[in-house]
């Protein structure tokens, strides 16, 4: 893979969490994800970004198998998870126990029609965990690590419909921490949120970054600018390119991603 | 020579003020036009409203002549319904145990029931299949009553008698069982287009956690559903304490204050068909009995309405 940040700084020290090799995807007919390859490194925040349709929450939703809820949908290719080397694409891996191990923050808050604590305890539910003193410690560490604790802890019976915008997306992001994921995947996490709500999100996927693996689908480049390590530019299905974030905003290789970043494009 | 300058203004404004009172004139019949279509759906809407309000009329002022001669407590409290005797009763609770004990067990048919096919084909099954099973279940609801009636009577009394020896010929069991499935299709149809409704973001949202399909179902989508999954609740139980036909065929029509489904018993609305049916003279007190039945019968329907609203708002969320 000659486009891969070869040579820079981090690079050659970083450890690959998941690769991505020869990935194709097809809705139907329709041919979404071309020929995609692509680490993604532990512990750092890689940005998809690119225009409109270019595949990049087609590519993200791959890795917690989303398309998997719809029929007609067809993956090619691997996305190796590693330590343990596991294809997440294989048809004999339970998608059910990739989204066991990644989790997923969504464009539009989607709380459950539960109360706070319980949202954030769901995905500790659905795995079993009945001790109650597990389930209160695990809660209150995700609301701490989604920066909401200090805002609930007074009304974790509440609604959590009643939070406002941004609160909701923090209380997802909290439930997607409860438990405790390898990889969190962002879709377009500010896309509903005013920039108030926009800004603290960000600042908490800043403060997420070295303990988990982040992959974020922005369409705003100078959010993937700011919170990301590294930054992969997609267009019509393809990666185009993919380097450190510095790299593809300062000095782009491709005359393409430049175009995108300086805004002659897209 | 050239018009003056006034007569010139004159003349403009002249024209201007017949083009607009053209207008005006237009815009006056569009206007009542607007005004009599307005009037026309008005009377459509107040027809109906008008309609209730004479029904609630006829019931309450025949009831206020029947209350004339039997006081409510007794007929709150009386344990004997024998309007039709010399020695007369006229305690309601006799017909109303009839009422709740069938529409109980009706309950009990098709609230599982319906909400399981709900969840079935809402949450699992396969497009092809929810295309076909949906119009089958609504056809349930087209069968006429009367067709249930002589179903529960002839086929399910004898079945369930091979089960329980000594099970009378009319019992509340058999009709309220054929009840049961009866309101099966309101219940799972209303409710499944309340599962339909919650939207996908909130099933991706549960699944990304690791959930199941069924955990998914029961733990999200069934809560988020709510409010309308009450309201399909409220409707069967509507149903199911004014259905009349399969009760008068199947569970009997003597009056027996009894919690037990395997006698036989009279219900409000067997005992209004048997009463109206008959040849009992207008104004006798037994002819009033069926209006101050039926007013109990409206004053319980309409709590459950009421009820099944402020479930719903209760419950109700905005997506």
């Amino acid at each position: 893979m000659s486009k891969v940040a070869e040579g820079s700084l981090a690079a050659s020290s970083m450890v690959v969490k998941a690769e991505t090799k020869n990935l194709n995807f097809h809705y139907g007919s329709f041919h979404a994800l071309k020929s995609i390859n692509m680490p993604l490194y532990e512990k750092k925040v890689t940005a998809l970004i690119g225009p409109s349709g270019c595949g990049k929450s087609t590519y993200l939703r791959c890795f917690n198998r989303m398309h998997d809820l719809y029929p007609g949908n067809r993956y090619d290719g691997e996305i190796k998870l590693y330590p343990d080397n596991t294809n997440l694409l294989h048809a004999h891996v339970d998608p059910i126990e990739v989204r066991m191990r990644i989790s997923m923050v969504f464009q539009k808050p989607n709380p459950f029609p539960k109360s706070i604590y319980e949202n954030v305890a769901y995905g500790l539910r659905v795995r079993g965990e009945r001790k109650a003193s597990i389930v209160d410690e695990k809660v209150e560490q995700a609301l701490r690590g989604a920066a909401l604790w200090d805002e609930v802890k007074h009304r974790l019976k509440d609604l959590a419909f009643n939070l406002s915008g941004g609160q909701q997306q923090r209380l997802c992001i909290a439930r997607a921490l409860a438990t405790e994921p390898e990889i969190l995947l962002f879709d377009e996490p500010t896309s509903a949120l005013d920039p108030i709500a926009t800004a603290s999100i960000e600042e908490l996927i800043a403060d997420l970054k070295g303990k988990l693996t982040i992959l974020i689908v922005t369409h705003n480049m100078q959010q993937a600018a700011r919170v990301s390590d590294y930054t992969a530019y997609m267009y019509l299905g393809e990666v185009i390119e993919f380097d450190v974030t510095d790299t593809i905003f300062i000095k782009p290789k491709n005359k393409a991603t430049e175009d995108y970043i300086t805004g002659r494009f897209g | 020579m050239p018009p003056s300058s006034a007569s010139y203004i004159e003349g403009l404004s002249a024209v201007a003020e017949s083009v607009i009172s053209d207008r005006l004139s237009r815009r006056k019949t569009r206007h009542l036009r607007e005004r009599f279509i307005e009037f026309i759906l008005f009377s459509a809407a107040a027809f109906s409203v008008f309609v209730t309000l004479g029904i609630v009329y006829v019931l309450v002022s025949e009831s206020v002549v029947f209350f004339r001669q039997v006081s409510v407590w007794d007929f709150l409290t009386d344990t004997q319904w024998t309007p039709l005797f010399d020695d007369a009763h006229y305690g309601i609770m006799v017909l109303l145990s009839g009422t709740l004990v069938s529409s109980g067990v009706a309950l009990a048919v098709a609230v599982p029931l319906g909400t399981i096919i709900a969840i079935y084909l809402s949450e699992f099954a396969p497009f092809s299949v929810r295309e076909v099973a949906k119009p089958l279940l609504e056809l349930l609801s087209g069968v006429p009553t009367v067709v249930y009636g002589y179903f529960a009577l002839l086929f399910v009394t004898p079945l369930l008698q091979a089960l329980i020896p000594g099970l009378p010929g009319f019992n509340l069991l058999s009709a309220g069982l054929v009840m049961g499935i009866m309101i099966i299709p309101y219940v799972a149809s209303v409710s499944e287009d309340a599962m339909r409704a919650v939207p996908m973001s909130m099933r991706e949202g549960s699944y990304a956690m690791g959930a199941t399909r069924f955990q998914t179902a029961t733990r999200v989508v069934t809560p988020a559903a709510l409010s309308g999954i009450t309201a399909a609740y409220i409707l069967g139980i509507s149903r199911a304490v004014g259905e009349t036909m399969i009760l008068a065929i199947a569970a009997g029509m003597q009056p027996n204050l009894t919690w037990n489904p395997t006698e036989p018993a009279a219900t409000i609305t067997s005992f209004i068909v048997q009463v109206a049916l008959g040849d009992l003279p207008h104004g006798s007190i037994g002819y009033q009995t069926i209006f101050a039945a039926g007013l109990t019968l409206m004053l319980m329907t309409l709590a459950f309405n009421v009820l099944g609203h402020v479930l719903t708002r209760r419950f109700r969320q905005a997506y």
